[in-house]
């Protein structure tokens, strides 16, 4: 048992990023160090969480030390300790890619505002009850809006005003969907709404289907599932390098609550929902896979590939989710840890190669940029990952996804095989342009200096053997996807856990 | 009461968001605020209205109201006003910037790029 350790993750970088604002705000070096303490703090605890909850299976913290339903807790389970987890990893990368460029010094309050956003992420993994996930919600958008427009810029705050308002509307639906469902069911306990979900009496079928499907609009704007994805692109080629590379995490928010109410609160064998969700999710998800590929061919800058090639990612990833099968959701799974992981790294590979040339357009070649072999290394494999080519995880991923969907083979591997080979063109072509064609049109001579920061490359090294590491475990780590996904399938032990009481 | 809260909700958001796709700064604050105005009324309609009635324990009441939709209403209360303090400042900024109010990204050539 964990006991006080569950809440750990989202108190720390609270009280962390408070002590930043309150104690450090003049001196960069301090932020730094009790920035990147308490990331690798947070890594250590989401570890040992991930290894308890695997063992022991699902655990409540109260809150309010108020039982469930009337209390919020926090339920530590197999799903939201991996995503923790996945968070932690991702949070360490990029902290020392920020460190290491100086990015946090192009504008204030970076660390601090990086603490927020993970303890927001955190929370919203952690939470067992519905309301709580809106306010960590709340916490990650306000903490990642100031994260968006960090260092400023024209475009950059013009796309972060489109970025607050579309997520000002999300929030507005999703206290819509709540507020609906909690006059339904009168509870927003998770494990509850499940109960409750699974029994409803004939007449209020219709609205709880509303709410249902209104509930899964929220999750599919935090996703970026077409026709809701208008945001991402603009949002993430103008934010901040290092903060695109942990927006990564964002996105898979949208798809760990679909994963969470979809399969648990509103699965197929629900009689009121049925197949309702599955039937309006896979064509949204394919056509979100169609529209990222087209945008990774036709991406005119390094950055709106990488947005684009997130948005294929999250399409890839909920077709499996809209299996609503164990199987499905363990490729799911799979596939989100690798996609984090990938995008991420490109974020951070294109912030590299934008810091170095003049721009990012990906129309004209430019003289080659310093540390150009490298950088290119690095994009490659990154590409390949990204692609979904062997031998990265990718492969696997996509393997995993496809093994999943049988039953629709004929539709739906098409459309993975098809935008597979265009992600590939895209990314062929961004680097052939990038890192070929310049030695081809410049003029000879050295590529201008440019600081060796060292600790940019490890970063982007660790998020790469984390793929490699990914793609080498596959075997165990699916084995584990697995069983947690029947975990999900079949939430008893989540449920009891809850220590809901009898109703009478 | 019923049809008159309903009719007001419908009012409110059909007004937000008709203001939201006005593409201006301005208008998309306050349709973004008549927006969270509906939600509100929304969420405390989720719990059932009626009047006169007590929400905490009493030994003489009739009947109870539900206490939870008000804290919930309290909470998302606090949340927008935050977020539109935040979006106010950053539309400010992106005014102040970019010398207009457009809310879209049509007139910005995407290879400009001015992101440091």
């Amino acid at each position: 048992m964990m006991g006080h350790w569950v809440i750990a993750p989202v108190i720390l970088p609270a009280i962390v990023g408070a002590a930043i604002v309150l104690m450090m705000r003049h001196d960069l070096l301090l932020q730094r160090v009790f920035s990147l303490a308490s990331t690798l703090a947070l890594l250590g605890i989401s570890v040992a969480l991930l290894v308890a909850a695997s063992h022991e299976g699902p655990e409540m913290y109260r809150l309010g030390n108020w039982p469930a339903p009337f209390g919020i807790v926090l339920m530590l389970d197999r799903l939201s300790a991996l995503m923790v987890t996945l968070t932690a990893v991702l949070a360490v990368c990029v902290q020392l890619y920020a460190i290491s460029t100086d990015w946090d010094t192009r504008g204030r309050h970076f660390h601090a505002l990086f603490q927020f956003q993970v303890m927001g992420i955190a929370g919203a993994f952690l939470t067992g009850d519905a309301f709580n996930l809106f306010v960590f919600f709340e916490v990650l958008l306000i903490a990642s809006y100031g994260l968006m427009i960090h260092g400023a810029g024209r475009d950059r705050l013009r796309a972060g005003v489109q970025y607050v308002a579309f997520n000002l509307v999300g929030s507005s639906l999703f206290l819509f969907a709540l507020a609906a469902i909690y006059s339904i069911t009168g509870t927003l306990n998770i494990a509850d709404l499940a109960v409750k979900a699974a029994a409803l009496p004939e007449g209020d079928a219709a609205l709880f289907r509303v709410a249902a499907v209104m509930l899964m609009l929220v999750f599919a704007i935090k996703g970026a599932l077409v026709p809701l994805h208008f945001w991402l692109p603009a949002t993430y080629a103008h934010a901040p390098g290092p903060v695109a590379a942990l927006f990564a995490v964002m996105t898979k928010i949208g798809a760990y609550a679909a994963i969470r109410f979809g399969v648990m609160v509103l699965p197929p064998t629900n009689p009121v929902t049925g197949s309702l969700i599955a039937d309006l999710m896979l064509p949204a998800a394919l056509l979100t896979l169609i529209i990222g590929a087209l945008g990774v061919l036709g991406a005119g800058t390094l950055s709106r590939l990488s947005a684009f090639a997130a948005i294929a990612s999250m399409g890839t990833a909920f077709i499996a989710i809209s299996a609503f099968t164990p199987q499905g959701t363990a490729a799911a799974l799979y596939y989100i840890v690798h996609s984090t992981l990938a995008g991420a790294a490109l974020f951070l590979i294109t912030d590299l190669v934008v810091d170095r040339r003049a721009h990012d357009r990906l129309t004209e070649a430019l003289p080659p940029i310093a540390q150009a072999g490298l950088i290119a290394g690095l994009f490659m494999a990154a590409a390949i990952a990204t692609a979904g080519m062997p031998p990265l995880s990718g492969f696997v991923g996509k393997l995993l996804v496809l093994d999943a969907l049988r039953g629709q083979a004929a539709l739906v591997w098409s459309v993975i095989l098809v935008t597979s080979f265009l992600i590939i063109l895209g990314l062929a072509r961004a680097g052939s342009t990038l890192f070929w064609k310049d030695h081809a049109s410049a003029p000879q001579g050295d590529a201008p200096a440019h600081k060796a920061e060292a600790l940019s490359f490890v970063a982007v090294g660790m998020l790469l053997s984390g793929l490699v590491l990914h793609t080498v475990l596959a075997g165990p780590i699916l084995h584990w996807m697995e069983v947690t996904a029947a975990g999900l399938h079949d939430p008893g032990a989540y449920i009891a856990a809850n220590q809901l009481p009898e109703v009478k | 009461m019923e049809i008159l809260v309903a009719i007001a909700l419908g009012l409110l958001t059909s007004a937000g968001v008709y203001l939201i796709l006005r593409q201006r700064t301005f208008p998309l604050i306050v349709g973004l605020t008549l927006l969270s105005y509906a939600v509100n009324v929304f969420i405390f309609a989720a719990g059932r209205l009626v009047t006169g009635l007590p929400p905490i324990y009493d030994k003489a009441a009739a009947g109870y109201t539900d206490p939870l939709p008000q804290a919930l209403v309290l909470t998302a209360i606090v949340i927008s006003f935050g977020m539109t303090a935040v979006i106010v400042m950053m539309a400010l900024g992106a005014f102040l910037e970019t010398g207009d109010d457009r809310t879209d990204m049509t007139k910005t050539d995407p290879s400009e790029g001015d992101t440091p």
